[in-house]
């Protein structure tokens, strides 16, 4: 297993010639270290960049600038299998008409390893997957999840790869078995701390399956986090948008001062985060999550306050679990998630959003709170908010 | 919207009917009548019969037995294998189909086309609809030139654009990736509203089918096991086969055993495998005096409690006075939620948590449950009891 840098990576199909222009880049210029034993997960929808990556690891691409190291080791230049990469496709590629241990020992005896040895590891590997009660059938009878396993197994049962790239390798898995398998690929990444890179336009394999999630979108890498860290504090509005059902609001906004005016809502704000944000760049938008406000059916004696703001009603879903809520607010439309009991009393509800968990891009782009928390806890504990059933 | 008044939104009614093809049984005999302008969902596992079922009712295919009659403003008529083409309806598939040698603007317009609808108006319905349906600057393309998700609208706009008093939706959206089919399901949601037409909507998704609202029609294995309102069915299933369908993650079922002298019920593996925590006897649920009737009544001691993963709590409080403990076997991230798997002494169980929890596989983890909020059947999977309308908040 190896670490791998990529260092000022970028790939344009066609190449240099086209990578003048910022738009031609299949990938933009990056650096990025993934750590040795880590689980990463590629993310965004199709277009995005995510397979150019997969690929220029692989060796299957070059880049068009740039270098990528393996343990320090200068790689870019070589091919796919001077890499020792091993890779696990949407598919399952197998041999047929051999049987389980064959087609899992096959690129163990391809490197020429001895026989009892490849008996041992590939014993370990089938006990991993469980597959070992069916080393001895043929790969062509057995269901596509089996089939699958196989697959994985072919990637993991090599001891010394740089790493494992998996291409949406759950796609043709019966819904109802897929997070059997998903378990499966966290426990082997536990206990064998194979290096792993996932590859997925779903939000649901790259959260669950990655500790590190690189998130795509036009051939450029808009952040790498945790799953918390996406959802809590994305940083990019397309991040903020992407991940989480429904995803991030978010109102265009103009700033003063000491507050962010949206439409005809004005929200109270630290000066020194307004500042940073006036100076990050042009356009502002606040962001929130449906989750991150809280929402009233009808006014109390308190919220003529700043604190909370009438809501237009445009849709209003029970879903059983929780409510969700589609609200006129602030020039915009936002979607609020609600308790399973709640009921708009009439036209409006009276919304507020909750000052902590407030985030403000300029340009898209995240304006850090920094470490100001306190700043704002006056607005957090007015009577108003005190006054929330 | 158009100019033209829309047709009368169509009844429909099913009286006995099945569907076999050769020795299999597609459809088990079932009764069903829609009111006309309402939404309707099917919703079941892939195979339980929906399309075999939407099929029926566009007259795609004959049943093998039983009549389905058309309402049209208080009159019916038997429209039993009667060719679609004779029907006032519009039907949207699962995969994208659309004409590939017209453009947009042509698959739209299609269907006013062959009604003779005059120039003028034609020109002007199209673009309304594509404007709905966010296809405005697209319209001179090929649908091979338009992503997956322009390609549904497109043939989501022909068929709303037909008009018809019966449109049928088998999973529309089931093809999009997550992010496009919340936006398109919202959007959608918005345009059937405010139409006068009859709507049937085939999903697979519990959720899909909460946020349509309506009615609901369950159907399991070729049978239609509860229909009703959404969320009273959602609410009180009538029996362990309409709740399973309507939750996802699965429904976490656990034996029990009634004490009736004392009105609990003791969570029959648990109690002796330490199932429960904090409790020296075992996993005791104190039951409700109606659940403790409904149970008695059966006569029997051995029943089934349920719950809904989202009853599996990540903190205590309130009334969640039980406690099950486990081994996180798997923290599925999914949209705004974390699905856990764990694994307990009394049966595997999923916890359906708010948030991002990044549980590692192996830890321990701790389900606060509230008694108010089980679910009960008989072990034939028949209602005995359902949480009262004050729990389940969380």
């Amino acid at each position: 297993m190896a670490r791998i840098e990529l260092v000022n990576v970028g790939h344009a199909y066609g190449g240099a010639a086209n990578a003048g222009t910022e738009t031609r880049w299949a990938l933009r210029p990056m650096t990025m270290t993934w750590r040795d034993g880590g689980a990463y997960a590629l993310l965004g929808p199709s277009g995005c960049g995510k397979t150019t990556l997969l690929n220029l690891i692989s060796g299957l691409l070059t880049p068009t600038q740039g270098r990528i190291l393996f343990d320090g080791k200068d790689i870019t230049q070589l091919g796919p299998r001077e890499r020792n990469i091993a890779q696990v496709f949407q598919f399952p590629v197998l041999y047929d008409t051999m049987t389980v241990f064959d087609n899992l020992a096959f690129p163990l005896r391809n490197r020429g390893w001895k026989e009892a040895a490849v008996r041992t590891r590939v014993g370990e590997v089938a006990e991993l997957l469980d597959l070992a009660a069916d080393l001895k059938r043929r790969a062509r009878g057995l269901p596509p999840d089996a089939q699958q396993k196989i697959s994985l197994g072919r990637g993991l049962v090599r001891t010394d790869v740089a790493a494992v790239l998996l291409d949406e390798p759950l796609t043709v898995i019966d819904p109802h078995l897929k997070w059997l398998l998903r378990r499966k690929l966290k426990q082997i990444h536990q206990q064998l701390k194979v290096s792993l890179i996932y590859v997925t336009h779903d939000q649901v394999e790259a959260l669950t399956f990655a500790e590190e999630v690189v998130v795509m979108n036009h051939g450029e890498v808009l952040q790498v986090g945790t799953p918390q860290a996406l959802y809590e504090a994305p940083e990019h509005t397309f991040v903020g948008h992407f991940i989480g059902s429904p995803g991030m609001n978010f109102l265009p906004c103009k700033l003063g001062a000491n507050e962010a005016r949206m439409g005809d809502v004005t929200l109270p704000m630290d000066a020194e985060w307004l500042a940073r944000a006036a100076a990050a760049g042009t356009e502002h938008q606040l962001g929130f999550r449906p989750d991150a406000a809280e929402v009233l059916a009808a006014p109390v004696a308190s919220t003529a306050g700043a604190a909370w703001q009438p809501a237009r009603v445009q849709s209003f879903q029970p879903m059983g679990t929780h409510s969700l809520l589609q609200l006129g607010f602030g020039g915009g439309s936002v979607w609020v998630r609600a308790a399973a009991a709640f009921q708009p009393a009439g036209d409006y509800v009276w919304l507020r959003p909750l000052p902590g968990k407030l985030a403000l891009f300029a340009d898209q782009r995240l304006v850090p709170r920094s470490a100001t928390e306190a700043s704002i806890a006056p607005h957090a504990s007015t009577p108003e908010a005190g006054a929330a059933p | 919207m158009s100019a033209t008044p829309h047709p009368a939104a169509l009844a429909l009614k099913l009286e006995g009917v099945e569907q076999r093809v050769g020795a299999a049984i597609h459809l088990y005999p079932l009764n069903l009548e829609l009111v006309p302008g309402q939404l309707n969902v099917l919703l079941g596992a892939t195979l339980a019969g929906k399309t075999s079922l939407l099929r029926l009712m566009a007259g795609l295919d004959a049943p093998t037995a039983g009549r389905i009659h058309e309402g049209s403003r208080g009159a019916w008529r038997d429209v039993t294998g009667l060719p679609v083409r004779q029907r006032d309806l519009a039907m949207v598939y699962q995969q994208f189909i659309n004409y590939p040698s017209l453009s947009v603007r042509e698959n739209i317009a299609s269907p006013l086309r062959l009604r003779g609808v005059a120039k003028g108006e034609l020109e002007q319905r199209v673009a309304t609809i594509a404007e709905q349906l966010r296809l405005t600057p697209f319209l001179d393309r090929r649908p091979a030139e338009l992503s997956g998700g322009q390609q549904q609208r497109t043939a989501l706009a022909r068929a709303l654009a037909k008009d018809a008093g019966l449109l049928l939706l088998d999973e529309p959206l089931v093809n999009l990736d997550y992010k496009l089919r919340e936006e398109l399901r919202a959007e959608l949601l918005q345009l059937l509203r405010v139409r006068n037409t009859t709507v049937v909507y085939a999903t697979t998704e519990p959720q899909e089918a909460l946020q349509l609202g309506g009615n609901v029609v369950v159907m399991e294995a070729g049978r239609v096991v509860q229909s009703g309102p959404t969320l009273q069915v959602f609410s009180r299933p009538a029996s362990l086969a309409a709740a399973r369908a309507f939750s996802d993650p699965p429904l976490n079922v656990l034996p029990a055993r009634f004490d009736g002298t004392r009105g609990i019920a003791t969570l029959a593996n648990g109690a002796a495998n330490g199932l429960a925590s904090g409790l020296s006897g075992g996993l005791e649920v104190a039951l409700s005096p109606a659940a403790v009737a409904a149970v008695r009544a059966t006569g029997v001691n051995e029943f089934l409690l349920a719950l809904r993963p989202h009853q599996l709590h990540s903190e205590p409080g309130g009334c969640r006075s039980l406690t099950l403990q486990g081994t996180v076997e798997l923290a599925e991230i999914s949209g705004s939620d974390t699905y856990l798997h764990v694994h307990t002494a009394g049966g595997d169980v999923v916890a359906q948590w708010r948030g991002i929890h990044p549980l590692s596989l192996g830890s321990r983890a701790h389900l606060f449950l509230d008694p108010r909020e089980f679910f009960g059947f008989t072990c034939e999977g028949a209602a005995l009891f359902a949480p009262t309308a004050a729990a389940g908040e969380t």
